[in-house]
């Protein structure tokens, strides 16, 4: 089921005017904020159908880049992210994007540093809640709901089973897990649903595990 | 886990609960969590609520003005005169309005389900509620009860409005409070799934269509039918009247509306209202100036 909490419906508390519009965007945000792991220089949005053609007027534009500066739904200072971002020299670009998505409140997020990118696309799907649909060119589905660990690895024999091993060791339980690949052989990236936040020491050895490539996390 | 309205309603005859006692049953197990801490995160959500439409009778003003202040004048009017509607009716329709408003001024609220119909569960809420007399306990109940409505119609349809129109936003949080009125007011799990079904009705086809696409103009006032019609198909289930279409399909209709609807009428403030030439105007106004 899509949603599973109470919350999801009476909730969030949230700064004005729309869940879908705002509270949803400030969450594909933040997202991508953990998921890059650090605030990003500079960010171009793709915005989509219903995003693109009223997000001025819900201040999708300002709720967006108040997620990647890490503010929660009820951040008072959502109404002036863009402002912050500019002094903060964190150079944003909006492009009103007309290709065709199979959801009307789709944004695509490529955000980075002078070193390194991320490309995710994130969709609002109402109330508030999100999922992020693709990571990177890998598909996938992720809540946001729970604390989650994304592993890029080799599509090698072993990669999955070192992973799990380490999670089995250190007591943490996997609520959903999928595995998605570009080509055999090839970059592949899993995505682990779990129920309690990965302790950065888990993550460190999870780097060192055979096959390896990056690990980010969210913290629901 | 309850998957749809008849299986809630079952699990809370069966057990004999109210539905409230469900959703808070499923949220403790589903989150691993003790009734004290569930309680009190929705007791949180109840106290922004409050503020929100506290707020609202302070007077509030939207940066394009073109919402804001009706709930005020609705207080007025009903201090000098006698509402035709009752005085519950216009309080509950001046305290949705008010949240509203508080909303599109950008201010703090619950999304309930979401921002843009975050009017209608608690401005019935704190309009019955003079007249019920709730415990703390009972006001928070409402709540979950509505929530449990919600949670069906949008793991079963959806819930907004650039999915499915406002019959999906504003319908479903109409028939939420419809639910949770009944509930409050005594009636038994199947009225209540009554009431959701009556208000839903009254509401499918409703389509969004934003002015400019901001959540103001009709989102504010659609709030105020929302949640008049809440509480009328509360007291006409609490009656005995019953709806020949059952709850599910009702939200199933709900569903296959909104697949039907084109995107112009799904919050892409390009149909509807948003295309009079009064709402032309209004966008070609506020961001000629503003952006």
């Amino acid at each position: 089921m899509k949603y599973n909490s109470v919350f999801d419906i009476i909730g969030p508390v949230m700064i004005g005017p729309s869940s879908s519009h705002t509270a949803g965007a400030a969450r594909i945000g933040k997202a991508a904020r953990n998921l890059f792991g650090e605030e990003p220089k500079w960010a171009r949005i793709h915005l989509y159908e219903s995003f693109a053609k009223t997000y001025k007027g819900h201040g999708t534009d300002f709720a967006l880049v108040g997620g990647l500066l890490g503010y929660e739904t009820d951040d008072t200072r959502m109404n002036q992210a863009l402002v912050t971002a500019k002094e903060k020299n964190i150079d944003v670009q909006f492009i009103e994007d007309s290709a065709a998505v199979d959801h009307p409140n789709t944004a695509r997020l490529v955000i980075g540093n002078d070193t390194d990118q991320i490309e995710l696309v994130g969709i609002s799907i109402g109330g508030g809640k999100v999922e992020i649909t693709e990571l990177n060119g890998f598909e996938l589905r992720l809540s946001g709901n729970h604390p989650a660990i994304l592993i890029m690895h080799n599509d090698r024999y072993g990669a999955i089973a070192s992973v799990t091993k380490i999670l089995a060791k250190n007591e943490i339980n996997i609520g959903h897990m999928e595995v998605n690949r570009k080509d055999v052989g090839k970059e592949a990236l899993m995505v682990i649903e779990v129920d309690q936040n990965v302790e950065d020491t888990i993550l460190k050895e999870l780097e060192s595990a055979d096959h390896i490539i990056q690990i980010s996390k969210i913290v629901s | 886990m309850f998957r749809n309205a008849a299986e809630l309603v079952e699990m809370a005859e069966k057990e004999d609960v109210l539905i409230s006692e469900i959703m808070i049953r499923q949220e403790m197990e589903v989150k691993d969590k003790s009734r004290e801490e569930v309680y009190s995160e929705m007791e949180k959500n109840l106290e922004v609520m409050e503020k929100a439409v506290e707020d609202s009778l302070k007077g509030v003003e939207s940066v394009t003005g073109l919402t804001g202040g009706d709930a005020v004048l609705i207080q007025n009017y009903m201090k000098e005169k006698t509402p035709l509607s009752g005085n519950l009716l216009m309080d509950a329709v001046s305290k949705a309005m008010g949240t509203n408003e508080v909303n599109a001024a950008m201010g703090t609220i619950c999304a309930t389900p979401t921002a843009g119909s975050a009017g209608c569960v608690p401005g019935t809420l704190f309009a019955v509620k003079n007249q019920l007399n709730p415990t703390r306990e009972q006001m928070i109940r409402y709540l979950f009860t509505s929530g449990a409505f919600g949670f069906v119609v949008a793991n079963n349809s959806f819930i907004s409005g650039a999915a499915g129109g406002c019959q999906a936003e504003v319908g479903s949080a109409g028939a939420m409070a419809s639910a949770a009125i009944v509930e409050m007011a005594g009636g038994t799990p199947q009225q209540s799934a009554e009431a959701f079904a009556m208000t839903l009705k009254n509401m499918l086809g409703l389509v969004c269509d934003p002015v400019a696409g901001l959540v103001e103009v009709p989102c504010v006032k659609r709030n105020a039918g929302g949640s008049s019609l809440a509480i009328v198909s509360a007291d006409m289930a609490l009656a005995g009247v019953t709806s020949r279409i059952p709850c599910d399909e009702v939200i199933g209709a709900m569903y296959r509306i909104g697949k039907q609807m084109p995107s112009s009428l799904r919050e892409t403030g390009e149909g509807g209202l948003a295309d009079t030439p009064t709402g032309r105007l209004l966008k070609e106004k506020i961001f000629g100036m503003s952006v």
